[in-house]
Parts: C-alpha cells; structure tokens; sequence
C-alpha cells in the first residue's frame, strides 16, 4: 500500500475525532442557546478569547474520555508492530491483520508504537490527574489560607513561613527528593498523602457543620453520611496493601491507585498547595473588612461560618480564574515529571514522557516528540485562555 | 529601613537552615546511604558490611549531629579502624590527623567530595555555575527588553488591535514549557531532515566557545516562557499608570503621545515588572534545568539532575544550598528593591 498524503491523513484523523467534534457541537449548541440562565458559564460564551479556550480545553477531555474507552485509538498504544520503528506519519502497517487500523497515522515511535494513538491515550493521564490535583491544592490552601488571613497573628506568621519554606525550593529539586524509588521505599510520599489527602475531609466537615449547626436534627445524620463515604474513600485511597500505609483489609479497599500515580500526586499538590495559601490569605484579608463580615460578626455567626460562607463565596471569582491557570500549571509540571522520567512508568504514554523518548532522536525524527509537544502546548493554551475569559467577563459585573 | 532589611536577613538565614537540613534529611535517609555504601563498595555488599562500612564513615550519627558536622559547627565524626588508624571526614588522604582540623563544613568552605564527578564539590559547583551564568546573562540580555517593551506597547493602549495581538502572543509563550518550546524550536530550526538548518540542535559546543548559532535556541528556549509573564505584568501596570490623573493632565497640555509614554509613564510602570523579574529567578532556575538537559549543555541544572539520578549526596546537598541561596537572595532583593522604588510604601 502506498503512504497517505498530508491531505489523506488530515481527513482520517479528523474522521477518527469524530466522537468528540459531535460532542463539542452539542455542547456549544446548547450552552449558547441557554447561556442566558447559566450564570458566570454562561457569559464565557461572549468572550471569542474564552470561547477559543473553552473549545481546546474540552476537546482534550473529550478525547481524553473517548479514549479511555478505546474509542478514537487505533492501536494499542503498548504495543509495537515490527517494521513500523520511526516511520513517518502515515505509514500502512506492513501486513495488517484482520480488523486492525492499516496506517499508523502520524507514524510510528522508536519502539515501533502508535504516536496517535499514545497521543490519545496521554490526554487521558493529564485529564485525570491535573484537575483533581488542583482541586486537592485548593483544599489544602483554602483549609489554611482562610484562618491565616482571617485570624492573623501567630497563625499567620508560623503558617506563611511554612508556606514561603516550601515556595523557595526549585521545583525540579524537590521532585527529584521526593520521587525518587529510595525516598517512595521509605513511605515518605504516603505519608504525605495521609496528611494532605484529610484536607478535603476537614473542609467539607466544616462547612457543613458551620452551616447547619443551628439545624442538630439534620446536621448530625448529613455530616455521619458525608463524612462516612469520604473518609472511606480517603482510607482507600491512601491504604495499599504492601506498602508503609496499609490501614484497610483488602475487601474494604474500594479501589488501588498505582503507587507511581499516587506519588505523582501527592508531589504535584505539595508543589501547589503553598500558592493557593497566598492567594486565599491575601483575599481573605482584604474581604474581612467588608461590612457583610462586620454584619455576620456582629449577628454573632461563629468564625468558620464567617470564613466559609461569607468570605469563600465572594472570593470566588479570582479564585475560579486561578483554578483554571492552575490547571495548566499542573499540566506543565506533569510533563516537567515525564520529562524527567520521574514517578510515571517509561512505558507510560504521558505526554511528558513521550517527549523525554522523543527528544533522543529529535534531529532526525521529529514527529514521536512533536506530537505529545504540540498537544500539550494546545490544551495549556487553552486554558490559559479561558482564565483570560472568565477574568474579563467576570470583572465586567 | 536597615532594621526591615536585619529582620528579612535573619527571616532568610532561618528559611535558608530548615531548608537545608530538610534537603539534608531527604538525602540521607537508610535507603539512600544503602545506596551509597553499594555504589563506593560493591554491589553484593551484605546487611552487616554495609552498616559496618556506614559505621565507620560516621553515617550512623543522629542526623542533627550530621547536619552539624556538615554544616561546621560541630567537630567531625573521626573513626578508629582496627589497625590503629584514623580515618574521618576532614582528613583529607596524605595527610595525619593531626594536621587536620576539627570542623570542616560549609561554613569552613569545605564542600565534600562528588562520588560521580570524583572531583571537589565546591570547584565542581563552581565551574557549572560560571556556565550556567553565561547563560542566564544572555537570557536577560533577551528576555527583559523584549518583555517589557512588549508589556509597553499593549498596555499603551488598552483593548486596541495591538494589545489584543501582543497579549495572545504573551498567553502563547507563558503555556509553553520549556521542554514544548524547546522541541518545536528544535523541529523547526535544527533539525537535519527537514528544518531551516539555522541553529544548532545541542549546545555542548558553546561551553567552550559560545556563538549564535550554537547558543541562541537554549537562551531563546528559556527567555520565551519568563518573557510572556513579565510582559503580562508589564501591561497591567502600564495600563493602570496610563489612566492616572497627571497622564490625562499632560495629554490635555498637548505632550505628544511617545513623549507621555516615555517620559511620564514608563518609569511608574516600571516599578512591578521590576519585582516580577527579580522573583522570575526560581523560575529560570527550573528554565536552566529543563534547557540544559535538553541541549546537553553541561551548566548547573545539568549537574543537579547528575547527581540526583546517581545519588551523589554531596553534590546534591552542594548544589541545593547554591539554589536555594540564589532564590533567597533574590527574594530579598526584590522586597528591598520595592520599598526604594515605591515611596509610597513604608517599612515602618
């Protein structure tokens, strides 16, 4: 069979999205047909800037979705076909079996495997992890941030140095102390995600408890219920049989994160967590002396009602345009840990990975590196940009 | 003023120690001194050799007393062998031990000895660090005029045509790593098959003699990520300044539009972007490392990922006090930078 042209090649790669451009479309559709009842999300959709962001950003969770369930892949993205090493794009497979995708459609690997379908597969990785990493940094930084810049004083002081501690070290220094197969045989990473990973459960804890301790008939059962499931889900998450943290007997355990990922986790949270302190500090400061905290105080509401449900809610908007920029700051770091080979596997098909195999043999074969670069390079622009939207519009109340 | 600046020196030299005694306890847990006694012996070394060959290194101290000796403030651990000899930190081969000194840390400049390197810490950090240095002269020399004179000229005039394309462009940098931009500009300018051929794809050859076509992708790799984050900082506060009362006040007088740029708004709106390129420091840091690797220039991120790979525990320690120093420094300099420039803010 003969090599694709460019042309071939785009239309079969853009036959193969297919899944997610109809879901894009669905999406855009109903979203501007209803903006108008959709609050801040709604307004995105008349910024083009935040439009564009928002497009690229959910093309990559769709792909990352689709391809979690086999659907836009055309290979496994392990396996290696023999006589497919460093081809280039649109290369037939040499004898494709029955049913088996007979091109490799932007060409093959040193190792003889699917660039696009590695592609496909590595959105899933950044999908899963950067959001729920971020998620957890903001937490752990609301959870501290808001006492310290409401309270002030000694808290502040021992909290905002702890913070600075950690902000001081070079990222890549830190990721090579605590990532490393001695340091992860020692538990220190578990232990660190037996202390982060309770933020979450002390956060919601406290919000509900600050909200409806006026309401005992129904505060007691909402929080024994909410609590229950989340610290089951904590202890499944950090307990693993095997290693240092080991608290669960094996059928309670609901499920087992790969102790690379959890790793991986654990350090991008840590790495986040201090700026999202800062950030929730300085707001809280400055809100806490708004007259509606002055109100509440004086109607005697309890501190941590005033922290979570006066001063958090009007803090939103900054805060929603930095869990965005976040997000792509933990994508960035992600691949900064593939690049280095640090915590995921060598097999894995992460894009900082891909382009840390790539790079060897960037001088002669650009597409293995240019791929997972060009990808990542798209989904962090756009969300980048649809922080830029959402900023605009929400400073345009 | 010089007590705001004694009371943030003594705040560094604080961060700077538990740091430090935080890299020093990660780099010498069980596992990683396992390691080493593995990689200075043998690798079939048993349980006992092992802790006997740590024993008599002095690697079996609490590590306070560890820290300290490295440090310099208390006297190295000296260990007695069966034949009467003294073996010990400070006593450097070819020399007895009473030649030698009590206390040999850091603070006495001595440095320990690279496993890897088989060379002095301190002469290995300190030729890495004049390379690296080179480079980050001309990362500046790059990054900081072009930033701000793009920060300038969107922020001139706020929501025209040129701020709209100048702040994409800044977006477009600031989400490209260092290891996304580096590849693409590799593809695009370096590469033997179907590049422009322009530059060259490794930059080993510019340690020794440095010209454009070997050094200009590394300083533009780093220069383009820290470029769109000042350049974004810039912009703001040159907008802010263009709305201010003595702005309109000499337009109304008839100052033509370059000279308000020049003459009275670009030296306000200079005062942010100055603390942002200060604190950009840790950032290049991560830049160096991520670059170096990349380019296989051998500079000081270089050495950090040796010697973090092959767990060489003296270099490391070495290298994580000189970076953590540099961004301390840099923090400092920038808090004490922005109280001179601003007189609206005082230290009292």
């Amino acid at each position: 069979m003969e090599p694709l042209s460019w042309f071939d090649i785009i239309t079969r790669v853009f036959l193969q999205f297919m899944p997610v451009w109809i879901s894009l479309v669905v999406l855009f559709t109903l979203s501007i047909v209803y903006k108008r009842r959709l609050g801040l999300y709604g307004k995105l959709f008349d910024s083009t800037i935040g439009m564009i962001g928002f497009a690229l950003v959910m093309f990559w969770v769709f792909t990352g979705i689709f391809g979690a369930f086999d659907m836009i892949v055309t290979h496994d993205p392990l396996a290696q076909v023999s006589g497919m090493k460093n081809k280039l794009p649109g290369t037939p497979l040499t004898n494709p079996d029955e049913g088996q995708y007979a091109y490799y459609l932007f060409g093959g690997d040193n190792l003889a495997r699917d660039v696009f379908s590695r592609m496909i597969k590595g959105a899933w990785i950044v999908v899963q992890i950067a959001p729920l990493a971020t998620l957890f940094a903001f937490m752990v930084g609301i959870t501290l941030g808001l006492p310290a810049g409401y309270y002030g004083g000694r808290l502040d002081t021992l909290l905002s140095f702890l913070a600075n501690l950690i902000l001081a070290f070079p990222v890549i220094l830190l990721f090579y102390l605590l990532v490393t197969p001695e340091i992860v045989e020692t538990g220190i990473p578990s232990y660190m995600a037996t202390v982060l990973f309770v933020f979450p459960i002390i956060f919601v804890g406290v919000l509900l408890n600050s909200r409806y301790k006026t309401q005992p008939k129904l505060r007691a059962p909402l929080l024994i219920c909410v609590l229950g499931i989340m610290g089951w889900l904590y202890l499944s998450l950090i307990s693993e049989i095997g290693t240092k943290v080991s608290v669960l007997p094996g059928f309670l355990d609901l499920f087992d994160v790969p102790s690379g990922i959890l790793v991986v986790f654990v350090s991008v949270v840590f790495v986040n967590s201090p700026t999202v302190f800062r950030i929730v500090r300085g707001l809280a400061m400055d809100i806490k002396t708004r007259d509606y905290v002055a109100a509440a105080q004086t109607r005697g509401e309890g501190p941590w009602y005033i922290m979570l449900w006066e001063i958090l809610p009007n803090a939103r908007g900054p805060l929603i345009v930095d869990f965005c920029l976040r997000i792509g700051y933990t994508t960035i770091l992600l691949g900064t840990l593939g690049f280095f080979g640090l915590g995921l596997s060598p097999e894995s098909p992460d894009w900082g990975t891909t382009i840390n195999d790539g790079r060897r043999l960037l001088q002669i074969y650009l597409h293995p590196a240019l791929v997972p670069a060009i990808s990542l390079l798209s989904m962090v622009l756009g969300l980048n940009l649809l922080a830029d939207g959402l900023r605009e519009e929400s400073l345009r109340d | 003023m010089g007590l705001f600046i004694l009371r943030r020196v003594g705040v560094m030299i604080l961060t700077g120690l538990c740091l430090t005694f935080l890299v020093f306890t990660l780099t010498n847990l069980y596992p990683n001194l396992e390691k080493l006694a593995k990689t200075q012996g043998n690798f079939r070394m048993s349980d006992e050799e092992v802790s006997s060959y740590l024993e008599r290194n002095g690697y079996l101290q609490p590590m306070v007393v560890k820290y300290g000796e490295w440090l310099g403030v208390l006297p190295s651990y000296r260990h007695e062998n069966t034949d009467g000899t003294i073996q010990g930190r400070c006593i450097l081969p070819g020399k007895t031990p009473e030649e030698s000194p009590d206390f040999c840390g850091v603070l006495q400049g001595y440095w320990g000895f690279s496993t890897v390197f088989k060379d002095e810490v301190g002469s290995i950090i300190g030729t890495r660090l004049s390379l690296t240095g080179k480079l980050m002269f001309w990362v500046m020399v790059l990054m900081v005029p072009s930033a701000l004179i793009l920060g300038v000229l969107s922020g001139m005039k706020e929501g025209s045509k040129t701020d709209r394309t100048l702040s994409t462009v800044a977006i477009t940098t600031t989400a490209t790593p260092e290891y996304v931009s580096g590849v693409i500009l590799i593809a695009v300018f370096a590469s033997s098959t179907v590049g422009l051929k322009w530059f060259k794809g490794t930059a080993t050859s510019a340690m020794e003699s440095a010209n454009f076509e070997n050094f200009f992708l590394p300083v533009l790799t780093i220069s383009l990520y820290g470029m769109g984050y000042i350049a974004r900082m810039t912009r703001a506060s040159m907008a802010e300044v263009m709305t201010a009362q003595y702005i309109r006040t000499a337009r109304l007088k008839g100052v033509s539009f370059p000279n308000i740029v020049v003459k009275h708004a670009l030296r306000n709106a200079l005062i942010a972007p100055f603390t942002v390129i200060m604190l950009q420091f840790p950032w290049l840091l991560n830049g160096v490392v991520i670059v170096e690797t990349l380019f296989n220039y051998k500079g000081f991120g270089w050495t950090l990922v040796q010697a973090a790979s092959n767990n060489d525990i003296e270099l490391l320690l070495g290298v994580s006090v000189v970076s953590v120093f540099v961004v301390l420094v840099t923090q400092l300099i920038s808090d004490i930078g922005y109280v001179y420039l601003n007189p609206r803010i005082s230290v009292t």
